[in-house]
């Protein structure tokens, strides 16, 4: 019963990340009418938000120390970045907490990424056939990744998460098990509830204000809203912006569970559709609920016992099941009547 | 029988292949080992064309296909023989038999539903070949021949390669340098002869009607579904074939060759060369194994050298900015071609060529500058 337990923990943080990229893509594909396939590449934009954020950060500033001496008997340096210098104590608070506090570049820096994006280029495939939307994107998200490399090299950059989150949380305790059993790193809860609380805020932004009805009914009959006299378009790049911060939020705070190389963003990209696919196109709630449940079906798929018996299902459960659920249910857990059919 | 347009254009490629060492000299492409690329990756995109340029499917993940071709060629070389022919025989067979599989699931779905499909198909293969299936696929590493293999047929017929690790052969003719490119060459004039004939058909019309209207069809009472699965099976076996081809000239095999990469790279050769048009797939499978030769070549100072007509402040701005599109960063100017074909040149290199040819005609004094364009 622990195990189990302990697996569903596993899988949460994990489907948080499946979750809110593919709840972008819904968003996307449902107002825009575009697939877009560099969608993986703002998560992993995101994720080098933090990287840059943390490098800028830890900048040295070199000053010689001629009371110490090295080995070779030159003055030893002392590095000390420049944000403990300036700020004391409250820097070298900044410097550990550098992930959370990246989020607060990641949202300008991801919303200005995504505007640019949709008025430079995804606005003249709307009209174009599905097949060139991809085309196109997939072409941009090659770019952006290569420029990444070009910029922070192929090798993954580990990114550590603030001291107070690194340990374990005994999980078990608070719920009844023995002490050690569900032991959980801390970082991957505060993952788990980020990614709800981004969750919450999407829904109730498009629940509750006027803006997210004017889209809302977009997603469900662009046509009509159009012909009421309300600029549609304007709007849409909002919600492309929108998106993109959402993943690239996604991104930022995902890198201590997993050091940030230029193609996670493709990696995540295949799985993100997974995971819209077997939600259902143009479903929001589907796309959080198949996010959680896949991430949650594989981390089930990598405990040994299960191995044992299926070699190699931990590689891939995510493509059996959305086989399975396009064959059974062509429309996805919840899939809308008239979205992307045919 | 073939139009005469059709024999010339026939007639006029299998010069061009042939004469290839020839023709390719002057711009440095003259060499088997790169012309056994452009043959190659044409059958592959030529393959890839009959199913998307046709019926508009857009598969990404045709590298799988690729990559069983491979795998299947190598280990017939282990197993039988070193001849060619076996290999890619079996190496088309497996890889149709597998396209069999994977169409007949993902077809039942048609637009981005199937583009999503086959992907995740494509890495559910890379996956498996890199964990399970290592006993097969020999994991990371790469399948490669051994001196210990059992090479039942050539053994049967009283081949022994000795002690030396052997290259394939075709009855004792090495499938290394020219005889490896012509190897390659005939099969692509083999395979450009059967699209040919394909997009001619009555079949091929059936595949173009798929794509201008597949709802339609249905509705005239006709099920298009095997119409489809039959021109996925048949560019599941170039790509079979491709792969085989692959591992004749270098036998080796790895699940690299199955990853999204590649099957993006596909896709971009058929768009960049024109999809749905006979020869354009091979010119952009053409260019961009050249493009990819010549810049993944360059390094910092040859940049260097190219811009030493620029002032010394320019020179160093213009060699690190072009030096993000040469060498390592190859993928980049792949990537950003991509993009700018997309926008731009939807129809491809062909598209742009039969452009030139109107604006040209259209030129020409009291020719067809006063002709007015009929109204669509």
């Amino acid at each position: 019963m622990d195990a189990i337990f302990l697996q569903i923990l596993n899988g949460l943080d994990k489907g948080g990340a499946y979750a809110l990229i593919a709840l972008g893509l819904t968003i996307i594909f449902g107002t825009l009418g575009v697939v877009n396939f560099a969608h993986g590449a703002l998560f992993m934009l995101g994720a080098f938000c933090a990287v840059s954020i943390k490098a800028l950060f830890s900048m040295n500033k070199v000053a010689l120390d001629p009371t110490q001496m090295t080995a070779w008997g030159t003055p030893m340096e002392i590095r000390t970045p420049y944000i403990i210098d300036w700020f004391g104590d409250f820097g070298a608070t900044l410097l550990d907490y550098s992930v959370p506090v990246s989020i607060l570049i990641a949202i300008p820096v991801m919303l200005l990424l995504g505007v640019i994006m949709e008025r430079g280029l995804i606005r003249h495939f709307y009209k174009r056939p599905h097949a060139d939307q991809i085309l196109v994107t997939f072409g941009l998200a090659i770019v952006l990744q290569e420029l990444v490399k070009s910029q922070f090299g192929a090798n993954p950059i580990p990114q550590p998460a603030p001291e107070a989150a690194q340990g374990m949380i005994d999980f078990g305790l608070a719920i009844g098990f023995d002490a050690g059993n569900v032991v959980y790193p801390a970082w991957r809860l505060i993952y788990f509830l980020f990614s709800l609380a981004i969750i919450g805020i999407v829904f109730a932004f498009l629940q509750f204000t006027t803006f997210g009805m004017v889209v809302r009914a977009g997603m469900a009959d662009r046509e009509t809203v159009g012909l009421l006299g309300i600029d549609i378009d304007r709007r849409f790049t909002i919600v492309f912006g929108m998106a993109a911060v959402v993943a690239g939020l996604a991104g930022a705070m995902y890198t201590p569970i997993l050091s940030p190389d230029y193609h996670m963003g493709m990696d995540f990209l295949v799985l993100s559709f997974v995971v819209v696919v077997v939600g259902g196109m143009g479903s929001l709630g589907g796309a959080v609920a198949a996010g959680f449940l896949l991430g949650i079906l594989q981390s089930f798929a990598s405990m040994n016992e299960v191995k044992n018996i299926f070699p190699g299902i931990d590689q891939i459960i995510i493509y059996l099941i959305a086989v399975v659920i396009l064959l059974v249910r062509p429309r996805g857990l919840m899939g809308r009547k008239g979205v992307m059919e045919g | 029988m073939p139009t005469r347009n059709d024999m010339l254009l026939l007639t006029g490629f299998v010069a061009v292949v042939l004469a290839a060492p020839f023709l390719f000299e002057p711009i440095g492409a003259g060499y088997p080992d790169l012309l056994q690329k452009f043959a190659i990756f044409g059958i592959f995109a030529i393959g890839f064309n009959i199913l998307f340029g046709l019926t508009g499917y857009l598969s990404f993940g045709h590298a799988a296909f690729l990559g069983v071709g491979s795998y299947t060629a190598v280990w017939t070389f282990k197993l039988l023989s070193m001849n060619p022919l076996p290999a890619i025989v079996l190496a088309t067979l497996f890889g149709g038999l597998f396209a069999a599989l994977i169409g007949f699931i993902s077809l039942r779905r048609t637009g981005i539903y199937f583009s999503i499909l086959t992907l995740a198909f494509a890495q559910m293969s890379y996956n498996l070949a890199y964990s399970v299936l290592t006993p097969i696929t020999n994991g990371e590493t790469g399948l490669q021949l051994s001196q210990g293999d059992p090479r039942v047929l050539d053994i049967a017929f009283g081949r022994d390669y000795g002690a030396v690790l052997p290259s394939s052969d075709l009855f004792g003719l090495e499938m290394t340098g020219y005889p490896g490119f012509y190897f390659c060459g005939a099969m692509l004039i083999v395979c450009f002869y059967i699209a040919l004939r394909i997009f001619r058909s009555p079949f091929g019309m059936m595949l173009r009607a798929v794509k201008s209207n597949q709802n339609r069809m249905n509705y005239t009472g006709l099920n298009t579904r095997p119409y489809a699965l039959t021109a996925f099976i048949i560019s599941g076996m170039y790509a079979g074939l491709a792969g085989g081809l692959l591992a004749v000239t270098d036998p080796l095999a790895g699940a690299e060759r199955m990853q999204w990469t590649a099957s993006g790279e596909v896709v971009l050769m058929t768009i960049l060369g024109g999809s749905g048009t006979l020869l354009g797939p091979v010119i952009g499978a053409a260019v961009i194994k050249y493009f990819e030769n010549i810049f993944s070549a360059f390094n910092k100072s040859m940049l260097g050298d190219i811009f030493s007509f620029l002032p010394e402040s320019l020179q160093s701005g213009a060699v690190s900015v072009a030096s993000l599109f040469v060498g390592e960063g190859w993928h980049l100017t792949l990537g950003a071609m991509f993009v700018l074909i997309v926008i731009f040149l939807p129809g491809g290199l062909m598209e742009g060529i039969r452009r030139i040819g109107a604006l040209a005609r259209r030129k020409k004094p009291g020719g067809g500058a006063s002709a007015s364009t009929p109204a669509e």
